[in-house]
């Protein structure tokens, strides 16, 4: 790039002004000064992709910078890549395209209403549309979602192995045959991933004490793939999503509880513009409305100091906040602490927006994975137990409090907590 | 360097056939990209990718379902897509091969890549007929492909691991039976956008050539032997295994 | 016009493969039937051919035919085809003569049928189209055809024999050719060879993904078995190279071949139908590995791999 261009100025050597003569230096002016070093074309590229448009808007106040969490541990943010645009980064070329987690912070704080949201899922698509760089383990859970119908890349019929051995009946609705109260949708992880089945068996316990008329969908569920959609595969996420609400709609339930905030997300904000409008809510939300109730079956004291992560699509992109904590100070025992970055500011566990499938992309651009920069806030605290709300935190963070030395901080899902205070172990 | 990759829309043989007169019942029966089609295109873009050029697919259109795997196709880095307005799902191979051929012809192509075979060759595999219409060598049975200037190198497979390396002046006609690597992962965003943006050439059919066989009966195999079944659920099963291995001393 | 039934024969390193024995075996048949000669064909440099039952046999030699060449092989078979006008031409539908039947067929515009699996004596040929999931009876049209039968389709024995072989030189210029043969490929060293053991359990596409193929390992080491497989399953890099059964791969006489998600397509058969005791798991019940097995269960194959590994 040329340097910086020097702005040009007129100073006549003989001035008369109103009958004054300002002759000398006093009566230069500068040029006005064409910024030339600086080309728009690069924001232009990304702005002028449909639902980017607000990349444009950026003024550079930088309050977002201030609250990225990408930026706590690297060098981030919208205010940046605005910057970077305009100095020669093409978006859809660079690292930066994938580091985004779509955590929202920075949209709550914007005054011009950047939205990574849709900036980031736009920008990503066209990348790989032109057949740019795409993160090799980020295709690779494409590819399993498009063949698997799951990220992980775990055979379907497997879908429902879990249930044998969490200790209740779960029914299939396409056995059960009958309209029901709840479908629960497990999801992905909750099925698959070893950590995630504890959840969905604690889970399954709870629904089943409660005396919950719910059922499961079985080997016909399938991934939502709303961070696929984030990490720019709209293509895969509409044909799954087509294929999702068909099975949806293949059955009679009053209202749908899932484990997981992105499906949350999915189901509730998203699949609603491919046709599917039905009840949709995060299973805090729906065991917080069951309190009484619940509060009965937590005969059990758990005596653990608890800190809560706030999983960004339950809170900042869906306003639950209160309903999880709720459930925590309802356990006989619990001490619930706060971290220092909570509720609307909380801090993002780094595997929204498809980040989930770029750890080792990630790890490589940032200093420190974010789901360790939060372990270690958690640890701070001195509690004992990092609760979470969302099947990918789970292992995310299992695997951070070890890699920060905080092994004596465990990481348990409410659900978790909920079912050891019911069953006392 | 130009590059065409003849494919072939095949009945799938996923479920059972519907027979009709003496072929196959083409109106019920779902049609599907032969599977070794899928690895010829890959290496078709693989060759591409390597020296450059453009890889143009083309197929004959046998029910009007074509677009749909040519837009794969595209998806998968093929640049450009023909397709022959058939029109006719019961074309057999030499009369493909002959369409095909023709239109071909007009592409001055240095490499065509085809499968090496399809279910439904029953008069033969259209790779070699194209060779013989263009009057180009062929090699078949093809898992390696090397480009070098005016000339490829493909590693052709016999059996049990054994092969030969041939070295061939272009143009050629390559029968591929698996590709390098296996094939690419086509973005599902990237065949729609494919599929709203593409346009597909289409070209009439031209010049006949029928394999010559008259079909005097097409139906499932009569069967000489059959396994004896074993009944029940998987574990019944299980057991049942267990116990004739036992039986014979082989767990 | 003739009433010969022309074999065009295949070798590697001075051996002839069984195909070409089965195919003179049947020549021979059909000769008598029509009252022509069955004919041998050999191209090649220096074979040593007096080893079939037919009724003659004609060497083509040529150096440049040394090693199998497709386009300088087409050549020689296409000049031969047209002097001597045959009434029906036999290829194996093997690796060699996939190459080169339908060439051959668009070549002289005359009829060629292929997955050949039985030709009757009005030359009416029965083929194993469609994975083998159909038989069809094609009749063709005109006073040549082609065939290119699958192996193993008839006896070995009926065509050995010793009739002495008649040396020509290639009938057409082998000079410039585009094809030139570089080197053999041999298998790579190293892995269990699946043709030495006496137990398999053989994988197919139905397996799904290469995590599956734990299971099938497992199940293997139980049963003191060697885990082979389909192409597929090779071809998706599951399993190496070494493990395929089949007409690519090897050809194995096992006394347990226990097949989990194997379709059974005539390709694979080629490599496995002589095993002692096939035992065949798929879920679908009109696979035609069916027709082969000697036992089969329609029963998902993890199902019925996970309930034996707890009985064993
Ligand atoms: C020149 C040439 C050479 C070839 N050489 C060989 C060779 O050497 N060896 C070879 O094997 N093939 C060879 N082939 C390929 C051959 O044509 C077939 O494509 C191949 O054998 C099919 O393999 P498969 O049976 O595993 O797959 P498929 O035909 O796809 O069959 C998979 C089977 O699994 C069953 N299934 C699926 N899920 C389950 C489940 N959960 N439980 C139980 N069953 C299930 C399905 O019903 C189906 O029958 C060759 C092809 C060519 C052209």
């Amino acid at each position: 790039m040329a340097g910086p261009i020097k702005a040009k100025f007129v100073e006549k050597e003989h001035a008369v002004v109103d009958g004054v003569d300002i002759s000398g230096h006093w009566n230069r002016m500068f040029e006005q000064r064409v910024i030339t070093e600086y080309t728009p074309e690069l924001i232009e590229k990304i702005a002028d992709l449909p639902n980017a448009e607000s990349f444009a808007n950026c003024y550079q106040c930088a309050k977002c910078v201030s609250v990225c969490p990408v930026d706590i541990v690297g060098n981030y943010g919208p205010r940046k890549l605005y910057r970077y645009a305009q100095t020669g980064m093409d978006l859809t070329e660079a690292p930066e395209l994938w580091l985004c987690t779509t955590c929202k912070n920075c949209l709550r704080v914007c005054p011009k209403e950047v939205d990574m949201i849709k900036i980031m899922p736009a920008a990503r698509e066209e990348a790989i549309l032109q057949g740019k760089f795409v993160p090799a383990e980020l295709q690779q859970a494409f590819e399993n979602t498009a063949k698997s119908g799951n990220p992980l890349g775990q055979p379907q019929r497997k879908r429902d192995a879990w249930i044998k051995d969490a200790g209740v009946e779960i029914p299939i609705i396409k056995d059960l045959a009958r309209p029901v109260d709840v479908l629960w949708y497990v999801g992905s992880y909750p099925s698959y991933h070893p950590r995630g089945i504890d959840a969905a068996s604690a889970a399954a316990r709870i629904f089943s004490a409660l005396g919950i008329d719910f059922a499961i969908l079985g080997k016909e569920e399938k991934d939502d793939a709303d961070s696929q959609r984030l990490a720019g595969e709209k293509g895969l996420f509409e044909m799954m999503a087509e294929s999702n609400i068909a099975t949806f709609n293949n059955y009679e339930w009053k209202e749908m509880v899932v484990t997981g905030p992105h499906e949350l997300n999915a189901f509730k904000n998203v699949y609603p513009k491919y046709g599917f409008d039905r009840p949709v809510i995060h299973y805090t939300t729906f065991l917080a409305r069951h309190l009484d109730q619940l509060k009965e079956l937590l005969k059990h004291e758990v005596n653990v100091k608890v800190t809560y992560h706030d999983p960004c699509y339950l809170g900042r992109h869906n306003g639950e906040y209160e309903a999880p904590r709720k459930l925590l100070e309802a356990i006989p025992g619990v001490e619930l602490v706060e971290m220092q970055r909570n509720r609307e500011n909380g801090y993002c566990c780094g595997g929204g927006g498809g980040g989930m499938w770029m750890d080792s992309f990630t790890a490589k651009h940032t200093t420190m994975r974010l789901s360790e920069k939060r372990a270690m806030e958690a640890a701070s605290t001195g509690a004992d137990v990092l609760a979470v709300a969302c099947p990918f935190e789970v292992s995310r963070f299992a695997d951070a409090v070890k890699s920060t030395g905080n092994e004596h901080v465990d990481v348990l899902d409410i659900l978790e907590l909920l079912d050891k205070s019911m069953r006392g172990e | 360097m130009n590059i065409v990759v003849a494919i072939k829309h095949i009945p799938s043989i996923a479920d059972d056939l519907p027979v009709k007169g003496n072929n196959v019942d083409f109106d019920s029966v779902d049609f599907v990209l032969n599977e070794f089609d899928e690895q010829s295109i890959e290496q078709a873009v693989l060759v591409k990718e390597a020296v450059g050029g453009t890889v143009t697919v083309v197929g004959v259109d046998m029910i009007g379902e074509l677009d749909g795997v040519l837009h794969l196709a595209l998806a998968k880095g093929a640049d450009k897509a023909v397709k022959i307005t058939g029109d006719d799902p019961a074309a057999d191979s030499h009369q493909q091969a002959k369409w095909l051929a023709e239109a071909i012809k007009g592409m001055s192509a240095d490499m065509v890549f085809a499968g090496v075979q399809a279910s439904n060759d029953l008069d033969g595999q259209i790779g070699p007929m194209i060779a013989a219409h263009l009057d180009m060598p062929y090699i078949g049975g093809v898992s390696s492909v090397e480009v070098a200037g005016d000339s490829a190198t493909v590693n052709k497979e016999f059996a049990g691991g054994v092969g030969a390396k041939y070295s061939v002046s272009l143009p050629m006609v390559v029968g591929v039976q698996a590709s390098t690597k296996p094939p690419r992962y086509a973005p599902v965003s990237k065949v729609r956008q494919v599929a709203q943006t593409a346009t597909i050439e289409k070209v009439a059919p031209s010049g006949d050539a029928g394999s010559g066989l008259t079909f005097k009966k097409m139906a499932p195999p009569v069967v000489t032997g059959h396994a004896e079944m074993i009944e029940g659920s998987s574990k019944d099963v299980a057991k049942k295994i267990v116990e004739l291995l036992k039986s014979k001393g082989l767990a | 016009m003739s009433n010969d039934i022309f074999v065009i024969t295949e070798h590697m390193d001075g051996k002839f493969s069984d195909v070409s024995f089965e195919l003179v075996g049947k020549a021979k048949e059909l000769a008598s039937a029509l009252g022509g000669q069955a004919v041998a064909v050999v191209v090649g440099s220096g074979t040593a051919s007096n080893v079939f039952a037919s009724d003659s046999t004609i060497q083509v030699d040529d150096t440049a035919l040394s090693q199998f060449n497709p386009e300088a092989y087409g050549k020689v078979i296409e000049a031969l085809v047209k002097d001597k006008s045959p009434r029906l031409v036999m290829f194996g539908w093997t690796a060699t003569g996939m190459d080169l039947a339908a060439w051959l067929s668009a070549r002289l515009g005359v009829p060629c049928a292929a997955y050949v699996k039985n030709i009757g004596a009005d030359l009416t040929m029965s083929c194993q189209a469609y994975g083998g999931k159909m038989s069809a009876d094609v009749a063709p049209e005109g006073d040549m055809a082609i065939a290119a039968v699958l192996a193993g389709s008839f006896p070995v024995e009926a065509g050995q024999g010793s009739t002495a072989a008649t040396t020509m030189a290639s009938p057409v210029a082998l000079d410039g050719l585009k094809t030139k043969f570089v080197e053999a490929i041999k298998p790579a060293a190293g892995d269990v060879d699946i043709t030495a053991q006496t137990k398999l359990v053989s994988i197919g596409r139905g397996i799904g993904s290469k995590d599956n193929v734990e299971l099938a390992e497992e199940l293997a080491g139980k049963l003191g078995a060697t885990v082979s497989s389909s192409r597929p399953v090779v071809d998706a890099g599951w399993l190496p190279r070494t493990r395929q059964v089949g007409k690519s791969g090897l050809k194995v006489k096992p006394k347990l071949y226990l097949m989990l998600g194997i379709s059974g397509a005539p390709e694979h058969l080629e490599g496995m139908k002589s095993a002692e005791l096939i035992i065949a798991i798929n879920t679908d019940k009109k696979a035609p590995i069916f027709n082969v097995a000697h036992y089969g269960a329609t029963a998902d194959l993890f199902e019925v791999a996970e309930a034996m590994l707890e009985l064993l």
